[in-house]
């Protein structure tokens, strides 16, 4: 049976059940065995294991220091970057150096900030805003979009119609304009990194409802859609439970590499002083921080900069690799 | 006649209004379906056998609609309408809401069975998933009876290892396999009726004559009355009691099985019959109808059959024929459109016969005729 299950698998025209067909355990197969998906995979643990510590630590950090728990998930700081954490006087030296360099100290790994602090700390903690919002910005769009275009795919006509001008509307609108906006509006002024992330997410909505428009005009024309609504299956259900599984496959492979494109929307943000707002670290702030001492300290800017070329990179290799592994063209 | 029937549908007339014209695609039909009696429904690819039989379940998409007829089931109307004076057409009072039909007649009380097993099954869910979410869905049972029910219904099917197969994907399953999950689908919420539109054309005869096999058996222990959708006349006589036999939306001829195939009402039928391919008959013996349907959107005036058919007269391309009685067998009527018979009187025998595709006419004389009597075949 297992045999005659490949042949038909591979005899297949390509029909769009048959992507989806696959089950996880091949999907993942296929990845284990894909280089560049493999590698983009590391890099992605790496960010996310950093931005996890850096989450936990600075959650306990708030439990031990009972001041610091009025800081919410996005304000909070970690205690190096506190106020009253700052190194005393002589501790540490303002823009010291890497430590590969001449006048550069292994304890402090990638130099220190103009105010003395541990430039690779900050580094570290920075990466949890950078991963966080573009991990929940791109969940986000993926979510309000795919339930969009699977609505307007499936009714067509007028609801399609409507659905589907109304994103382009927001389609038209120039995205960073869009966001820095809203934020400002939303927020009353205060920039929250909240409203950024919607922000973010509203301009990403577009591109997914359409992604998802496009497959559901063929998947609605199944015949186990036809068999479902015979059966007298609800509306609400077969696009949940058969539209949208059916569906899905480019979603996913263009969300993994829209978070790489959020990530840097939102250090751009930060970077303009939309995105996180001080204390807080972030790579983008960071950026914005170290360009003015560029000449005099280039590491300050060739830090944060790496990290986000670095993590972008991650998870444009993982997105590859899953597309080539979702295609049942390739079959290796 | 028997007591009342399941199924009653009534001048039933389904069409499809396109940029280029309406497509009359069920076009004033009437039949019965009795309890426990597997009807079927003949006819060439695209008579209107599928767009008729969805109709039952008012399941015809955009641009078509229901315009006119009545369906009725077990004494409820599942559609009611008619056309008023101005063109304008009603739904009468007491026909079930489109929510109450989704809820209550559609699965519940008639499922159906589609023709590719293949694409009928979600590709991303497993057998036993879908079986299981569907009686969950139209039946009271939950979790772990809802799974036992599932396992028990493979099994009736004759899914052998049905545990073991609860958990494999669609694809895992071959075309045969996939129709008896189909039809362990349609029955597991014990509709009384099942239309099954054309199910075992995807299949290789050894396959079909399984699933006939199967499907009768059922049918004898649960009681279910089907429609079967089919073009095989070689299906029709194998499971069939009564058959209609549609020609470009209408039913043509409508008979018990035996009574169709040896007292043969209308030339359609003769032709379909002659046209089946035969073990003991080899190609050049076969007599295929000529020339191909006219198309829904612009029918033949008079009988549709008329320029492919080898009796046709000039009464023919004239008047129109509505089905009337032969014949009565068994409490059934046999009904036939065709002016031959005697019970029309319209001058058949004194009409001249007209020259057309079936009395060897030249092909480029064929087309020529064709497009006199408007009925421009497609190629």
């Amino acid at each position: 049976m297992a045999v005659s299950s490949e042949s038909q698998v591979d005899g297949g025209d390509g029909a769009s059940g048959e992507v989806a067909a696959k089950t996880w355990r091949d999907t993942l197969g296929r990845i284990k065995r894909d280089t560049t998906a493999r590698w983009g995979l590391y890099v992605i643990s790496v960010v996310l294991v950093v931005g996890l510590y850096a989450f936990v630590d600075t959650y306990l950090s708030t439990l031990t220091f009972g001041a610091l728990d009025s800081y919410t998930m996005a304000e909070a700081i970690p205690i190096f970057d506190h106020p009253e954490h700052l190194p005393a006087p002589g501790e540490s030296q303002p823009n010291q150096p890497p430590a590969f360099h001449v006048d550069g100290t292994l304890e402090y790994p990638l130099g220190t900030d103009p105010e003395g602090r541990d430039y690779f700390t900050r580094l570290v903690y920075g990466s949890q805003i950078s991963v966080s919002v573009g991990i929940v910005a791109t969940l986000l769009g993926t979510v309000a979009g795919t339930v969009v275009g699977a609505v307007s795919g499936y009714y067509g006509g007028r609801i399609d119609d409507i659905l589907m001008r109304s994103v382009e509307t927001l389609y038209a609108i120039p995205g960073l304009i869009l966001i820095i906006v809203f934020t400002e509006f939303a927020s009353g002024g205060q920039r929250n990194i909240q409203y950024a992330i919607i922000g973010v997410s509203l301009t990403t909505i577009p591109i997914f409802a359409r992604i998802i428009r496009s497959r559901v005009l063929s998947v609605r024309e199944m015949d186990y859609i036809e068999a479902a609504r015979a059966a007298g299956v609800k509306d609400r259900y077969i696009i949940a439970k058969h539209i949208i599984p059916n569906s899905f496959a480019p979603v996913l492979v263009y969300a993994t590499l829209e978070i790489g494109v959020v990530i840097l929307i939102v250090a751009g943000l930060s970077f303009l002083g939309y995105g996180a707002q001080p204390p807080t670290p972030d790579w983008g702030r960071m950026l914005a921080q170290s360009y003015r001492y560029m000449h005099s300290n280039i590491w300050l800017s060739i830090w944060p900069g790496l990290a986000i070329m670095f993590t972008i990179m991650g998870f444009n290799l993982f997105g590859d690799g899953l597309q080539d592994a979702l295609d049942p063209r390739i079959d290796n | 006649m028997r007591d009342k029937p399941l199924l009653r549908v009534e001048n039933l007339k389904t069409q499809f209004v396109t940029e280029n014209g309406t497509v009359r695609a069920v076009d004033g039909i009437s039949f019965e379906v009795y309890e426990g009696e597997i009807v079927g429904i003949v006819g060439e690819s695209g008579a209107g056998k599928s767009v008729a039989s969805m109709s039952l379940l008012r399941l015809v998409d955009n641009p078509g609609e229901i315009v006119a007829g009545e369906i009725t089931y077990k004494g409820r109307t599942i559609f009611a309408a008619e056309e008023t004076e101005d063109g304008d057409r009603r739904l009468q009072d007491g026909v079930l809401s489109a929510e109450t039909v989704r809820q209550e007649i559609r699965g519940n009380e008639i499922a159906v069975i589609f023709q590719d097993p293949m694409e009928s099954l979600n590709p991303v869910f497993t057998i036993g998933g879908q079986l299981r979410e569907f009686i969950e869905l139209n039946r009271d049972l939950t979790g772990d009876e809802a799974r036992k029910e599932a396992i028990d219904m493979l099994r009736e099917v004759g899914i052998p290892d049905a545990e073991a197969r609860y958990d494999e994907y669609p694809h895992q399953f071959s075309g045969g396999m996939r129709q008896r999950v189909l039809i362990a689908m349609a029955l597991a919420c014990q509709p009384s009726l099942i239309i099954a539109d054309e199910p075992t054309t995807a299949l290789d005869v050894t396959v079909e004559g399984q699933i006939l096999d199967l499907v009768d058996e059922l049918q004898r222990k649960y009681g279910t009355s089907f429609i079967w959708v089919t073009h095989d006349m070689g299906v029709v006589a194998e499971i069939c009691d009564r058959v209609n036999v549609m020609y470009l939306g209408e039913i043509v001829e409508q008979a018990p099985v035996d009574e169709l195939f040896y007292e043969t009402g209308h030339p359609y039928t003769k032709a379909l019959l002659d046209s089946m391919p035969r073990p003991d008959r080899t190609v050049t013996d076969l007599d295929p109808i000529r020339g191909v349907m006219p198309e829904a959107i612009d029918p033949p005036p008079g009988c549709r059959f008329h320029p492919r058919c080898p009796d046709a007269r000039e009464v023919c391309r004239q008047v129109h024929p509505e089905p009337a009685e032969i014949d009565r067998v068994d409490g059934f009527s046999h009904r036939s459109a065709c002016f031959k018979r005697d019970v029309f009187d319209v001058g058949y025998d004194e009409s001249p016969p007209l020259d057309n595709l079936a009395r060897g006419e030249s092909e480029r004389g064929q087309e020529a005729s064709e497009v006199a009597s408007g009925g421009g075949a497609s190629e």
